[in-house]
Formats: C-alpha cells, structure tokens, sequence
C-alpha cells in the first residue's frame, strides 16, 4: 500500500516539515527572510540556516550512503575533530594551504578506510566498529593539538568557513559541491543501485556478482571524507580546532537528519537531497530556538517536540489517517467524517 | 666488568640522591599534589603554575596525575601517605567518595588542601582548607564593570555556559545582582553557548539578527572567554566592531582573550587564576610555622584586566598555558 504512492508525495513530509518549521520561525521571528549583503555576502537568518546547517548537511551526505547498506558511522564528530586538528596545527607550523587541506583530507579518508575495513572483511557491527574511532578519534585529535585550541590566522584556510562565492557562503558552496559531485557518482553509475542492493540484503546481491566488500569500503571512505570537509569548515569558521568540542555528539544530528529525511536505517532505497533537507530542517528548528528568546533550559524540549511532530507525519501507520489528495486509492477514514475525499465513507 | 662497574655506578648514585633527599628532608617542605589531569588549556596552566609557586618556596612538589579517574587519585594519595609526605594537595575530580582515603592521611597527621574545587564530605575537618575561586564574585566583578563603564546603562545579551553547569549557574547569579542594582541595564536575550567558541559565534550571529542587526546590542556578557572569541567574531562578520558597537566582557583569563583585548576588539576579562597552589603553600607554611590553622575556604583573587595590560598579560602567559 505504501509502495503504491508516486514520488511526489513520497518526499511531501519531508519538504513539508522544513516549510513548516521555516513559517514557525517567520511568525516567531518576522524579519526570518529578509537577506541583505554585507561586506559582498549573503547575510539574514535564512543565510544562517544555510550556513549552519552545513556541517550536519556534509555528514549526512556521506551517512546517507552508510545507512543505505544498513550501516551506520559513529565516528563522524571525532573524525571532524582530527581533520580540524591536522590543518590547524599544520598551517600553524606554516604549511601552504594545498598541503594543508590534501593532508586533513587523506586523515579523513583513512579514517573512513579503517572502519570499512573493519566493517567490510572483518565483518564487525557497524556500530561497534564505529564506536571504536568515536572513542579513540577525539583522543588522537588531542594528540595532534596537545589539549589546547589551536588557532590559525591563515586567510586562506579561513576562507574555507567565512568566506563567499558570488555572495553566497563557502560552507553553503562546498555542501551543494559535494552533494552534487555524489549525487553524480552514485545515480549516474550502478554503484547507487549496488549500494542499496546491499543494504536489502547482503548475502543474495553478493550472490548476484555485486562485491560487496568494496562498496562497502567505498561508502565508508566516502563518508569518511565528507566527514573531514565538514571538520574543515567548522575550524576554518572559529579560525582554529578546538578537539574536545568539534563535532561533538554531531554524529547524531547526522544520523537523524537521514531519518528526518525518509531513508530507512534497515538500509535500501535513500534519499540525498532529502537527507540534506533533513539536516536543513534541523538547523532551521535549531535556529528558530535562537532566535525566539525561550529559556535556553527550554532548547532540547523545543527540539525534540518539533522532531516528534516531524516524525510523527513520516510514521507509516499515521499517514494512513491523513487525507491524501495525490493517493490513487483513497484511504478509509471513518474518525473524519468531512473527508474530502467524495468516495470516502462507506 | 662494564657491567659490575654500571651497577655500582648506579648502586653509588642512588645513594647520593637518597643522602641528598634525606638531608633537604630536614629543611624542604614535601607536598604531594594528585591532579585530575590535563583536560584543559587551564589545567595544563594550572599544574605548571604549581611547579613554579613551589620552586619559589624552595618547596619539594610531587606531582602525579590522575588522568580523569578519582581511583588513581585515591591510590595517589595513599602512595603520598606511605612516603610520608609534609602535606597533600588534591584537585578532586569529583565531589564524593573522599571520606576514608581522606581518614587514612588524618590519621598519618598529613594535612589536605583542596585546590580548585570541593568535595561533600559529613566530617570538615578531614582537610585542613580549600583553594578557590568565588564563581558567583567572577559574574558581580564583570557586571559591576560593564555597569560602570556604561554608566548603569546597557542593553546586555548573555552567552551562558552549559545549562545547569555549576560555573554557569553561578557566573549568571553574580552578573544578575549587578543588573539588579541598575535599573538601566536589561539582559535582553540570553541563550547557552556550551563554553564553545563555535556555538557562542553562532548564538551571537542569531542575537545580531534578532536585535535589529546588533544596534541594539550594548554589549555582549560570556560565561567564558572562549565563547567571546566566538561572538567577536560573529561581530565582525556582521559589519559592526566589537569593542566598539558592542562591549565585550567575559571571564577566564585565557591567553586568546588578552589578544583580542590588545587588537582592540574584547574590552575586560575576569581572571580565573589558575595559581591555586601558590595562596596553598602560604597557608600551609604559615600552619607548619606556629600551627594556626587557615579558615576553611581561602578564596583566591578575581582579578579584572582591561586592554591597557593586555600586550604584557598576553605575552606572560601564553607559555603558561
């Protein structure tokens, strides 16, 4: 029954719930939408939203990809936190900035090889082979800065996180890149398909030639990867890389923007963009907190009522007592007696 | 050969340093001292300072560190009791569970100093006295500033700690008592900034917008400089100067925060100073001299530092920490 509704209103919840809480934010907030330049860049709440979201959004991209082979990364925050901490402590013992970046990037890359390996061939849960480098990752990251915030006045790395594009912020620019890039890589080749075959199940698409040790490793990389972009945005926007806070409990918003986003943690068909909308969607609540004035001991209840709310429209059971105008078979409502719905009704 | 030689070479050296020990025992002060750990850029700051104030004195420090784990301090402290140190210092990592370890040195007669943070205990009388700040005097001496620089008047946003954090309760409570006092002044928005300096950046970012692009802003309160330095920027991306359009008064001391003060961009910062071991070794000489016990809480000094100092302060303390 569900399988039967079209596309479009497949992601209605999930476009739905970012308008939603963007209306929520313009009634509490009425200036919410209005953007002007400053110093040549984008500069309103709405810039904010974007801006903010980014690094959920960068995570949740390559997460996205993980949870589609029913996996799931734990470690995302403490690799944030050792790609921040390598390029913040190399540009401050001068390196150039290609390096620098070249550098946090392969960190990343290799973090996200060591737990496709671990989860791969030695066939470890993929959330307890994560947890290992969450655990162990911020610990090398205080390594690598030696406990204290290493700050950085290189314009160029800073650039990275202040910076703009044809007025709109890099961290904004560097996310649609990347969405883009990946989105090319897996809808244009099979490896999407590959993915979500082995998410469904591993064994049978093994059985029908796909190697699944390499797509797994691939994803793992992947989001390895986007994982470190997004620990360099957040470093080159505080000018330095703070290794007990970067990326902390991130990994979390992560994995819930994928869910906000309609893919299913039991892997299989996914969702990018809406994962990215999903991680949008976060940052606007987050953002709308702020800008309210509640009590700052009011923040997780806010959050959590409207995430229940947003998550409560995606609930299969309740949607099947919600009008559906674009459902070819309309649903039998007998608690909404003024259904629109002509056939309704016995 | 070579080797008998090496073994009596070392057989003579250890004697030479346990005669030596013995014969400084006789005049040098022996403190134990188990730190929690070096979690922070404060603590790091905290143990070196220590060092130093003890060098000073001429007094033998045994440091040991207990990474993070009230076990290692127990052990630490059981270890200082054998050796039959002079006095032991303790930065409790936690508030319970001190009662009997702290028993066994009462017993050996080796006076405990608590630095930095107390404990609950039913028996005071298990320490000799307690090192450190006053956090609700930190928030009084930043809001009394702010009042006086401003003339009572001031439109203040708030950066907060981590909610219910016991700095963070305190730092607000102290500042408020000044608001209190001025009918002038209003916290219009207060929000937390979890200490971070990416989340103290991205409140300020959201206070700018919701005042009116920061014009309404006189001047921004951080329970810590970290979070300072997070809003100074946010201040600058939105195209108003910090320091200037808006005042910027945090607490710590740390030495990004004199940076900012000396470019003109952070305008007073309340010290927590991270030399608790030095008003420790005072009180305990003072008590070994004539045997006068020291009250129970010496509380150690919150100093205010405006950018006058800034250069000087900066460039004395950023190898400290």
């Amino acid at each position: 029954m569900t399988r039967s509704v079209s596309g479009p209103s497949r992601t209605l919840p999930q476009y739905g719930a970012l308008a939603a809480v963007l209306l929520a934010n313009w009634l509490l907030f009425p200036d919410f939408f209005s953007i002007r330049l400053q110093d040549g860049r984008l500069f309103g709440s709405l810039i904010d939203v974007l801006n903010r979201g980014a690094p959920v959004a960068l995570l949740a991209i390559g997460m996205t990809m993980v949870i589609a082979t029913r996996g799931v990364d734990l470690s995302v925050g403490a690799v944030m936190a050792i790609s921040g901490a390598v390029a913040a402590t190399l540009t401050q013992a001068g390196w150039g900035l290609a390096p620098v970046l070249a550098a946090s990037l392969a960190a990343g890359l290799l973090c996200g090889l060591w737990n496709g390996l671990l989860v791969a061939v030695l066939r470890i849960q993929p959330i307890v082979a994560t947890l290992i480098l969450m655990v162990a990752g911020r610990g090398i990251a205080q390594l690598v800065t030696e406990g204290q915030i290493v700050t950085f006045t290189s314009p160029g790395l800073a650039f990275i996180g202040s910076g703009s594009f044809l007025t709109v912020p890099m961290p904004v620019v560097i996310t649609a890149i990347l969405l883009g890039v990946t989105a090319l890589l897996v809808r244009m080749t099979a490896l999407g398909l590959m993915i979500e075959a082995v998410g469904v199940n591993r064994l049978s698409s093994a059985g029908a030639g796909v190697n699944t040790p390499v797509v797994l490793i691939a994803v793992y990389v992947w989001c390895g990867l986007c994982a470190a972009v997004a620990g360099l945005v957040v470093a080159a926007d505080i000018r330095g890389a703070d290794a007990n806070n970067a990326g902390l409990w991130l990994e979390l918003d992560a994995i819930l923007a994928v869910v906000v986003g309609g893919t299913s943690l039991l892997g299989g068909r996914f969702g990018l963009l809406l994962s990215v909308v999903g991680a949008l969607t976060i940052q606007a609540m987050n953002t709308g907190i702020l800008l309210s004035g509640f009590k700052p001991e009011f923040n997780l209840i806010v959050k959590a009522g409207v995430l229940m709310v947003v998550l409560l429209l995606q609930s299969p059971t309740l949607t099947l007592f919600l009008p559906r105008p674009a459902n070819p078979r309309p649903v039998r409502a007998p608690a909404k007696p003024e259904s629109p719905s002509p056939s309704a009704g016995a | 050969m070579s080797r008998t030689w090496l073994i009596s070479a070392a057989a003579a050296a250890a004697l030479l340093i346990g005669l030596g020990g013995a014969q400084a025992a006789d005049k040098k002060l022996v403190v134990g001292f188990s730190q929690i750990g070096s979690e922070s850029g404060w603590r790091a700051a905290e143990t070196k300072t220590a060092k130093t104030e003890a060098e000073k004195r001429g007094i033998d420090l045994k440091i040991s560190d207990a990474q993070q784990k009230q076990e290692n301090q127990i052990k630490a402290v059981r270890s200082f009791v054998a050796q039959g140190v002079d006095a032991i210092f303790i930065a409790p990592v936690v508030a319970t569970g001190w009662d009997s370890v702290l028993k066994e040195a009462k017993e050996a007669k080796i006076p405990v100093v608590l630095l930095d943070r107390q404990i609950e205990t039913r028996d005071p009388g298990l320490y000799m006295t307690a090192v450190t700040s006053d956090t609700v005097l930190e928030g009084r001496v930043a809001g009394e500033w702010l009042a006086k620089q401003t003339g009572g008047t001031c439109n203040v946003v708030e950066l907060q700690g981590t909610v219910g954090s016991s700095p963070a309760i305190n730092r607000k409570k102290g500042f408020d008592e000044v608001v209190a006092k001025n009918p002038g002044m209003k916290i219009i928005r207060t929000q937390s900034g979890d200490f971070t300096r990416a989340k103290g950046k991205e409140v300020m970012e959201s206070f700018i917008k919701a005042e009116n692009g920061g014009k309404g802003i006189c001047a921004v309160y951080a329970h810590n400089d970290d979070m300072a330095v997070g809003a100074i920027q946010a201040i600058k991306e939105a195209g108003l100067k910090p320091g200037k359009d808006i005042l910027v008064v945090s607490i710590d001391g740390v030495p990004d925060i004199f940076k900012a003060m000396a470019d003109g961009e952070a305008n007073a910062t309340v010290e927590l100073t991270p030399n608790m071991a030095g008003p420790a070794f005072d009180a305990l000489i003072a008590f070994k001299k004539d045997g006068k016990a020291p009250p129970k809480w010496i509380q150690t000094e919150s100093a205010l530092f405006t950018p006058d100092t800034a250069k000087a302060e900066y460039e004395r303390r950023k190898d400290a920490y």
